[in-house]
């Protein structure tokens, strides 16, 4: 369990997130700038030397993610971040990362795409980060987090999850998450242990053989065998899965939303309820594993589903494996940067409340 | 008549060093590879240093070098292995780190990479294999090709008009302020190899001072890629690329 300072500061998402690495005993940054997440290197770069271990500015995000590899594999906790274009750089890095299975944090902190897009916030990443991202089959260890606090609180999750699983692991937040400012208890320094990696490239000792990090198995046999290796131990990850869910009890809508979505759909489902609108959410925290159990164990209580995104409709397709035709799926999106208001979100839920309420009308 | 039993040790006069695997290397005969592991890794032996040495393969015919290599090693992705280097050794500042490059790898997919991770000064070494055309995927052109040499992806021989021009990449980083030692060895002859060993046991030597990056060209050839018996091909080499590469020192230290 993480533990907390005693009180709470003022801060951005994106230095929250700086500061937990730190204390989460960050031993290794190298990162390239882009907007909006500038503020994490800057912060990282601002203090006395040693404090966050190696900082290092690349000369790319391709070379920042293999300096993360070659620090990885060196034995070190480290990190990169970036967003969304720079993220498309790093994905070549993440397959031979998870391939050779190379613990790192990677965080994203999502713009409005495609191309070179928007600085304003997105979830237009949901597909890159959940479902592998770069060649291969392998899949990333993805957190969601919808509030400052959960900028700085996941970090040290996801140290733990991707040295326990030796695999990259991402937090996927957005512009929003990460320029905003809000109250936050910071996570204890020294309250994440360092896990031993004797698989890692110090120098080989007489005692042991040499230490060899490589993801190329030209034998198809071997490489089918690292395959299953990777996808059993995918099969482990999902007892991690987690999620949060409000008012689900009573609910005839549940809304499904990751992030700041989360944040809208909360809202939204308050104005609902004042309307008498059954409305109840969850919101996954795990994107990969996703909460599909959970969501499918809610499904025989509600008549319909509304999923919140701020993309064209990504989490929804997860969702609607989870429901598997058996209730109405509906999606409510806005892309390329914008932000859907809680009203907007409403207006949707009104129009399946009415919906539904005709549908049981002509049923009976 | 008396005899006298010799101790094997006394009529040794070469032991494969502890730093060489058994393994059997899987390179062309004639290919300069093999030698350039052997010598490089006798240096890692005799300096002693075999436990605080981490070495980095890169994409190419050399993918396999930590197969014969018997020390620590990570395998980059195709242009990376010096910024997988630089991870290493900012992560662990005391060992010895090294990347092992082909002309693809190096000067051609890589070359942010190996410009910026000499221009930092990074302290570790860059061996860098040029033998001008891309052996590992069936001999295509290499940024290092000579104008007018055949390769699968030049027939015609390479066109400076279409293609540009063999890229003298050491000459380029020699010039940045961050490398310390650079200079282009040969491994097909005795004397060019005990040369060559000798300037691998410098930049090893050197790497402990902390001064910058050590970069050495090993110009070598390709029998299977250029078409050639392995003589046939040293000879081509010397006649046509080492002029264009000529060996020798390009920064040493002052």
């Amino acid at each position: 369990m993480i533990e907390h300072d005693q009180g709470a500061t003022l801060m951005k998402g994106n230095e929250a997130l700086a500061e937990a690495a730190i204390r989460a005993g960050l031993q290794g940054y190298f990162g390239y700038p882009i907007t909006p997440q500038s503020e994490i290197l800057e912060y990282l770069t601002a203090q006395p030397k040693g404090r966050a271990g190696v900082v290092l500015q690349a000369e790319s995000e391709l070379a920042a993610i293999n300096m993360v590899f070659g620090a990885s594999g060196a034995g070190a906790r480290v990190m990169t971040s970036s967003s969304s274009p720079g993220i498309s750089l790093m994905q070549e890095g993440l397959s031979y990362m998870a391939s050779a299975q190379l613990p790192c944090l990677v965080v994203n902190v999502n713009r409005g795409g495609p191309g070179l897009g928007t600085i304003q916030p997105s979830q237009g990443d949901y597909f890159q980060a959940t479902k592998g991202g770069g060649h291969g089959d392998y899949r990333l260890i993805v957190l969601a987090p919808s509030s400052v606090q959960e900028m700085a609180d996941f970090v040290f999750e996801a140290f733990r999850l991707a040295e326990e699983y030796r695999n990259p692991a991402m937090i996927l937040a957005d512009g929003a998450l990460g320029q905003m400012m809000e109250k936050v208890i910071l996570p204890r320094e020294g309250s994440l242990p360092y896990p031993p990696k004797p698989w890692a490239t110090t120098g080989k000792p007489a005692s042991r053989e040499r230490n060899i990090i490589t993801s190329l198995f030209i034998q198809p046999e071997k490489m089918e065998q690292v395959n299953l290796e990777l996808q059993e131990k995918y099969r482990r990850l999902q007892k991690e899965v987690r999620f949060e869910a409000f008012q689900v009890e009573d609910a005839e809508i549940l809304l499904v939303a990751f992030g700041l979505a989360a944040r809208i759909a909360q809202k939204a489902l308050e104005l609902a309820r004042e309307q008498g609108i059954r409305a109840g959410l969850l919101r996954p925290i795990t994107l990969y594993p996703f909460p599909t159990a959970a969501i499918a164990n809610l499904v025989p209580n509600v008549e319909s589903l509304l999923v919140v995104e701020m993309n064209a409709g990504q989490m929804v397709e997860d969702v609607r494996l989870a429901v598997n035709g058996q209730r109405p799926v509906s999606f409510k999106g806005r892309m390329g940067g914008m932000i859907p208001t809680p009203e907007e979100v409403l207006e949707s839920i009104v129009q399946i409340a009415e919906r539904t309420h005709t549908e049981q009308v002509e049923r009976s | 008549m008396q005899t006298t039993t010799i101790p094997p040790e006394m009529d040794l006069v070469y032991r494969r060093p502890d730093t060489l695997t058994q393994t059997p290397m899987h390179y062309c005969p004639g290919c300069g590879h093999g030698v350039t592991h052997k010598i490089l890794m006798e240096v890692v032996d005799e300096l002693g240093i075999q436990e605080q040495t981490v070495g980095v393969a890169p994409v190419g015919c050399s993918v396999f070098a930590y197969n014969y290599m018997n020390v620590d090693m990570q395998e980059a992705a195709h242009g990376r292995a010096s910024a997988v280097a630089t991870g290493i050794k900012r992560i662990l500042p005391d060992r010895f780190v090294f990347s092992y490059q082909g002309d693809g790898d190096l000067a051609a997919i890589g070359t942010g990479e190996t410009i910026h991770t000499v221009n930092r000064g990074e302290n570790i070494l860059v061996v860098f294999i040029n033998n001008a055309i891309y052996g590992m995927t069936g001999g295509q052109m290499a940024p290092t090709t000579l104008l007018g040499m055949v390769t699968s992806t030049t027939p015609f021989g390479r066109e400076s008009q279409v293609m540009g021009f063999p890229l003298k990449i050491t000459d380029l980083v020699a010039q940045l302020p961050g490398a310390y030692y650079v200079t282009r060895q040969a491994v097909h002859s005795p004397t060019a190899v005990r040369k060559a060993k000798k300037a691998f046991r410098h930049a090893l030597e050197y790497q402990k001072l902390n001064k910058g990056t050590c970069f050495i060209e090993i110009v070598s050839n390709c029998p299977a890629g250029w078409k050639m018996t392995p003589v046939e091909a040293n000879e081509w080499m010397e006649k046509n690329m080492f002029p264009a590469y000529p060996l020798g020192d390009l920064k040493v230290p002052k």
